[in-house]
């Protein structure tokens, strides 16, 4: 005789499934047997470049860091100009928002030497050092970007992670240092006064980037973050703790401290100058503080992650965005610091005081007293990283 | 008592026509309605095993991955059952913290969803699906949107906590936001609706002649309550409460953007885990172990409260 399947019930299935899932489990972890090594080298991960036969380019960005036309916001004069000198059709998008949670996305693709589909990517130094150092991203051809040759900044030229400028291109830079909402409480000056002053207890925000909140406390410390060692991290990761269990810092930020400091909520905080210059045209008393202990210079940089197509193209765009005139308008929507030499001088013709303003064009004093934080390796960063977010209570 | 009356008809009728089709002895059916069952399970399942089954046995073999691994070197299962241990002595506040404010928020979402639910299925008469409506319409914008909003309503500047401090609830410097209170009040709002349409569908389906039973038999409107409509409300408030009460539970965004590193739940380590501190073996034991956690509290509840009508 034939068995016979027992009726299904809304149980069996249930137990069934469970019980299936279970022993699915534990045959799944016997034959799991972990994940690949992430690393690439050039030899192991070679990229095609169509550049030749296709005039497309892939260009994946942060929101609003590319300027569009008051009148019509689907223009975007700088880029068009683009489209326009070289006949490259140009995909822009929006779609990062976050160095992890961007990574988070990316990583199995570049970790397995496939397309993200993009040609062109935009970071901030940290991520981008990660992913040099993964080797995850195509190197350029310096003969064929006269332009950043000729005019890039010399505080951005051979920093650490990134040494011959082959690998990463600043799009913008900008400072991490203190800003305060006037109208909720007094000047403020250093960060110890951020840290420690009872008026302005719960009222304070730090930033979540490690590199940014750390640096700065650093050097109140009187260290340099471009070359520090361990006991002064924790000195410094000490300082942070206390701030945190007094109560006196409310909470670690991402972008979103602006809106709370604009309301007053908070009343200082440590913060991105380009936000605070964007504040301080609706409402002029919240203002930006260069401490005289220092502030953190960071950059997002231009990335072409391994198997993108368009290597050719992409060089073009950032030689071309290193052309004064070019930097210039895009420096005057996004009010960020201008990585392009000479571009405070094309500057002057579209809007005189923005070219005056050193939170845009940074004069000698401000350079003298801004650090870039030193390149981290992949066990230092896991450890700085798990200290700082244990204290950040996460 | 409840004004809104059905059809006992139709109940009746149901229940006939349930009997009439109750399922001949399988022995008795032809070979494809044996097989029918499976074949209508099969796309469920399969979409149930890609997507659940699946990532849940990566995770719980991440969990067992050498922790000393990285991106670049890539992880090696090696059975690290040390994970495990080391996950819970770093974070276990968080973990506490996390059930202590699921739990006082599902308190509180009780004492409002209840009476919420008991008024919308038997005092809103004609206004009842207006006041449904009322439930769900939050959940159309986005969780985040509405997490935001509450940003807004509990600012130190706002109209809510000026009026606290003016009748003295709040001192001069008092505040909401950035506080436990903040976070707790947004996992209430944020998951009540999951409490309250359980809720409101077995107080909706409650045979109203039960009631008048009751009454007939000299319970008073307490009495009653106590003794027919809470037990029958049962299923409803089981499933409710374990809807309001695991996605509290894993729940970060509230402590996030309401709270302050001190109110962080054992959601926002996770994120970090996975996102930022990119210690994937550490991120994949503590959610192994916050879903055994959850899994364990339900068992434990549906085996008090018996399963019969709510799985």
């Amino acid at each position: 005789m034939r068995r016979v399947l027992r009726p299904l019930t809304r149980r069996g299935l249930l137990s069934g499934t469970l019980g299936s899932a279970a022993l699915l489990v534990a045959g799944g972890t016997l034959a799991g047997c972990g994940t690949p090594a992430g690393q690439q080298t050039e030899q192991g991960c070679v990229s095609e470049d169509l550049s030749g036969s296709e005039k497309t380019l892939t260009f994946s960005n942060w929101p609003q860091y590319l300027d569009v036309d008051s009148d019509d916001e689907s223009k975007r004069p700088s880029l068009d100009g683009f489209v326009r000198e070289s006949g490259i059709q140009v995909t822009y998008t929006e779609d990062i928002n976050d160095n992890n949670e961007f990574f988070g996305k990316v990583q199995h693709q570049l970790a397995a030497c496939q397309s993200i589909g993009r040609d062109i990517m935009v970071l901030s130094d940290w991520m981008a050092a990660r992913m040099i150092r993964l080797g995850w991203i195509q190197k350029l051809d310096p003969s064929k970007l006269p332009n950043v040759e000729a005019n890039i900044l010399p505080s951005l030229r051979g920093r650490s992670f990134d040494v011959d400028n082959q690998f990463a291109i600043p799009w913008q830079s900008g400072l991490a240092g203190l800003a305060y909402n006037g109208r909720v409480t007094g000047e403020i000056r250093t960060v110890d006064e951020l840290l420690t002053r009872p008026d302005l207890k719960g009222r304070v925000t730090a930033l979540s980037e490690m590199r940014d909140t750390m640096g700065l406390l650093l050097m109140s410390n009187g260290h340099d973050p471009a070359a520090f060692t361990p006991a002064q991290f924790d000195d410094a990761l000490h300082k942070l703790q206390r701030a945190v269990d007094s109560g006196q810092i409310r909470r670690f930020t991402g972008n979103d401290y602006a809106p709370d400091l604009a309301k007053g909520d908070v009343a200082a905080c440590i913060g991105w100058s380009g936000d605070i210059i964007q504040l301080g045209f609706d409402d002029e008393r919240i203002t930006f503080v260069v401490p005289d202990s220092g502030v953190l210079l960071w950059s997002d940089n231009m990335l072409v992650p391994n198997r993108a197509s368009h290597r050719a193209n992409a060089q073009e765009l950032i030689n071309y965005y290193y052309d004064p005139a070019v930097a210039a308008r895009l420096a005057a929507y996004v009010n960020y610091i201008c990585p392009v030499q000479g571009a405070q001088a094309e500057m002057e013709k579209i809007d005189p005081e923005l070219a005056a303003n050193p939170l845009i064009f940074p004069d000698e004093t401000m350079l003298a007293k801004a650090r870039v934080f030193m390149t981290l390796d992949e066990q230092q960063e896991r450890a700085y990283e798990t200290k700082f977010q244990q204290v950040i209570g996460a | 008592m409840c004004p809104h009356e059905r059809g006992h008809g139709v109940n009746v009728l149901a229940h006939l026509s349930a009997g009439a089709g109750q399922p001949s002895p399988p022995a008795a059916r032809s070979g494809r309605h044996r097989v029918l069952p499976y074949l209508l399970v099969l796309p469920g399942a399969a979409w149930l095993l890609l997507f659940f089954a699946v990532p849940l046995v990566q995770l719980a073999g991440a969990s067992l991955y050498d922790p000393t691994g990285s991106i670049s070197t890539g992880y090696a299962l090696s059975w690290a059952f040390g994970n495990y241990p080391a996950a819970v002595q770093a974070y276990w506040p968080q973990f506490g913290r996390s059930f202590l404010y699921a739990g006082v928020a599902l308190a509180l979402a009780l004492l409002m969803g209840y009476p919420l639910a008991y008024a919308i299925a038997c005092k809103a008469g004609r206004w009842k699906n207006l006041l449904l409506v009322c439930v769900i319409a939050p959940m159309f914008s986005s969780f985040l949107v509405r997490t935001l909003a509450w940003k807004t309503i509990l600012s130190d500047n706002g109209a809510l906590v000026g009026l606290l401090r003016d009748v003295h609830l709040l001192g001069p410097d008092g505040r909401l936001l950035a506080t436990p209170i903040a976070v707790v009040l947004g996992l209430t709002y944020n998951f009540l609706p999951f409490l309250a349409l359980p809720l409101y569908a077995s107080l909706e389906r409650l045979d109203r002649r039960l009631l008048e039973a009751a009454s007939d038999l000299y319970a008073g409107p307490l009495e009653t309550f106590r003794r027919v409509t809470l037990p029958l409300s049962r299923p409803g408030l089981i499933a409710g409460a374990l809807l309001f009460f695991i996605p509290a539970t894993g729940d970060y965004i509230n402590a996030e953007l309401l709270g302050t590193p001190n109110e962080y739940l054992i959601g926002n380590v996770i994120d970090s885990a996975f996102l930022v501190r990119l210690d994937h073996p550490q991120g994949a034991a503590l959610s192994m172990l916050l879903m055994s956690v959850i899994l364990a509290v339900v068992v434990v509840h549906l085996r008090r409260a018996g399963t019969e009508n709510v799985l």
